[in-house]
């Protein structure tokens, strides 16, 4: 199993699209949005400096590329026939789920800690435990969009995976907040109710403020258990004996 | 989990290996879109532990449907699966089976070595890698990343991957649809090499001349049934085991159907052609009533016309090597 994972890993770091999208594209942006404002101390009311805000937004997004890009990965080994293939091995389904959720956290986490480094260039200076638990929030915070690429990889085709799970991702981000801080009007009343928006509020832990309150518990978790609970029906579909 | 690892522990100690592959009774029915199709009914197919067997017969015979539930992919409506006493899916959860699937690519951003090694990390007792590359004749591939192999070159991949768990049954579905006449002697050979180590091989294939060269048995299908089962010599000799060609002009095709160990005769210009039963007795009536016979050649009658002779359908006869290889 763990011979498995890590050519599990190895070739998403090898895949060209996962650095392009999870990697570079976020650590880029990065730069060119956070870096202007990099004296900015209170964005657009968020109470947060602009580097800082920034970070997690893009590390937020890397980590909702990563995660999601991982199951939905699986549509392209569903098209060769792979995961026929690997039914008659002795590796249960499970495992060949278990294998992808932890590559999409080992992504995720990569993804991050490069938008921290880029953060720690731009002045971010955090303390060790604010780092941690901002860290931890992300990271439980990623469980919807696990299951989510899983969803995904099972519903598209090897063709339209690439931009189902870009247009997905890419919309949820930006109503989640990652461009921009969302305080006020429509948006932030759609926002409230999005997982990538309570996913980029993380933020707030790393400046001593309280992380995602009961509200924010709920819609991870609401999100969380609906997006499990399809992603199992279409696994179970895919992998039930006719 | 536990349990699976007790029944491998009954297959290694050797009384269980005697069991060999067992379908009993096997029914599969399924929907499509023009409606149910009855693609399996009723098949019994006992292979020894050992064995190389053939399944041979024509598109919608049941050949992959029956390899399906061989391999647990598919539940049996009916009937039962016993792989080394074992049902299909705890085989293949035990190690113990290995199969190339008619269609399949293989993932991408990997070597070939890699691939092999990431397989043969998921059985509990492998082959080496090196062992598996080198079965498969693919050692000068194994640093080639997957995504630049030709078509013919994937194939030999995936029989490295269905090699390398070191599995006591391996089934093929029509695995060298695609290769070139090198690449398919090649697959043979390591198919023979694998088979010499005491394995089981079962394989479903279109082409006559692979079932008479590397099978030790077929079991020929026809519309969900089987139809023939045995030696592949015993098959041929069951219509008319030998062809006598002559140039004879002017004879009559139902006097020469008349002749002693003929069963059919037809013209071809100045030449007939005679199926025989009995070759020998054939050949003395032959010159006996037309001494002025020359040209005469006998040979074998290979699996293709015993196919035709034994489904009686023409229409849907698998293709011949030769043919298939001018297509």
């Amino acid at each position: 199993m763990t011979t498995y994972v890590r050519y599990e890993l190895l070739r998403t770091f090898r895949n060209g699209r996962f650095f392009i999208f999870s990697l570079g594209f976020p650590l880029v942006l990065y730069f060119l949005i956070a870096g202007p404002n990099r004296d900015e101390h209170d964005l657009l009311q968020s109470g947060l400096s602009a580097p800082l805000y920034y970070m997690v937004g893009l590390a937020a997004f890397g980590a909702m590329m990563a995660t999601t890009g991982s199951g939905a990965r699986i549509a392209a080994e569903r098209a060769v026939g792979w995961n026929r293939q690997l039914r008659i091995t002795p590796l249960d389904s499970r495992s060949y789920i278990g294998a992808k959720v932890v590559t999409a956290y080992v992504t995720a986490v990569v993804s991050i800690l490069l938008l921290y480094a880029a953060g720690t260039v731009l002045g971010v200076r955090l303390a060790a435990g604010n780092w941690l638990a901002m860290t931890a929030l992300i990271l439980v915070g990623l469980v919807p969009f696990a299951a989510l690429g899983v969803l995904i990889g099972h519903l598209a085709g090897a063709d339209t995976v690439g931009p189902a799970m870009g247009g997905t991702v890419s919309v949820l981000a930006f109503l989640g907040g990652t461009w921009f801080p969302i305080t006020s009007g429509t948006l932030y009343d759609i926002a409230r109710y999005l997982p990538s928006y309570w996913l980029v509020q993380a933020s707030h832990v790393s400046v001593g403020g309280h992380g995602w309150g009961t509200r924010g518990w709920l819609v991870m978790a609401a999100w969380s258990i609906a997006l499990i609970v399809l992603a199992a029906r279409v696994y179970r579909n895919d992998t039930k004996r006719v | 989990m536990l349990s699976v690892r007790s029944q491998r522990r009954h297959v290694q100690s050797g009384d269980a290996s005697e069991l060999g592959v067992e379908l009993r009774s096997l029914d599969k029915s399924f929907r499509s879109t023009e409606g149910t199709i009855h693609a399996v009914r009723g098949i019994d197919v006992s292979i020894a532990s050992g064995e190389t067997v053939a399944v041979l017969g024509p598109n919608g015979a049941g050949k992959s449907t029956t390899i399906e539930m061989l391999l647990g992919l598919a539940n049996p409506d009916a009937g039962t699966v016993s792989v080394f006493g074992l049902s299909a899916a705890a085989a293949v959860d035990a190690g113990i089976v290995g199969a190339m699937l008619q269609t399949g690519g293989l993932i991408h951003d990997l070597t070939v070595r890699e691939v092999v090694t990431m397989v043969a990390s998921l059985y509990p007792s492998p082959l080496t890698v090196d062992e598996a590359l080198e079965l498969a004749e693919i050692g000068d591939l194994a640093p080639q990343r997957t995504n630049r192999l030709s078509g013919g070159q994937t194939q030999r991949v995936r029989a490295a991957i269905a090699l390398v768990g070191d599995p006591e049954l391996l089934v093929l579905d029509e695995p060298t649809v695609g290769m070139d006449v090198e690449g398919r002697r090649a697959f043979w050979t390591t198919m023979r090499a694998f088979a010499a180590r005491g394995k089981t091989i079962v394989f479903a294939t279109h082409y006559l001349e692979e079932a008479d060269l590397y099978a030790d048995r077929a079991v020929l299908m026809a519309r969900g049934r089987v139809v023939a089962d045995g030696p592949t010599t015993e098959i041929r000799a069951m219509v008319g085991a030998r062809t006598i060609r002559a140039t004879l002009p002017g004879a009559e095709l139902d006097k020469l159907r008349a002749l002693a160990g003929v069963v059919g005769a037809e013209r071809h210009g100045e030449a007939v052609i005679l199926s025989c039963s009995d070759s020998d007795a054939a050949i003395r009536a032959l010159v006996g009533a037309y001494p002025d016979a020359r040209d005469i050649e006998i040979t074998g009658a290979g699996l293709e016309q015993a196919f035709l002779a034994l489904t009686g359908d023409d229409e849907q006869a698998p293709r011949g090597l030769e043919e298939a290889q001018a297509a």
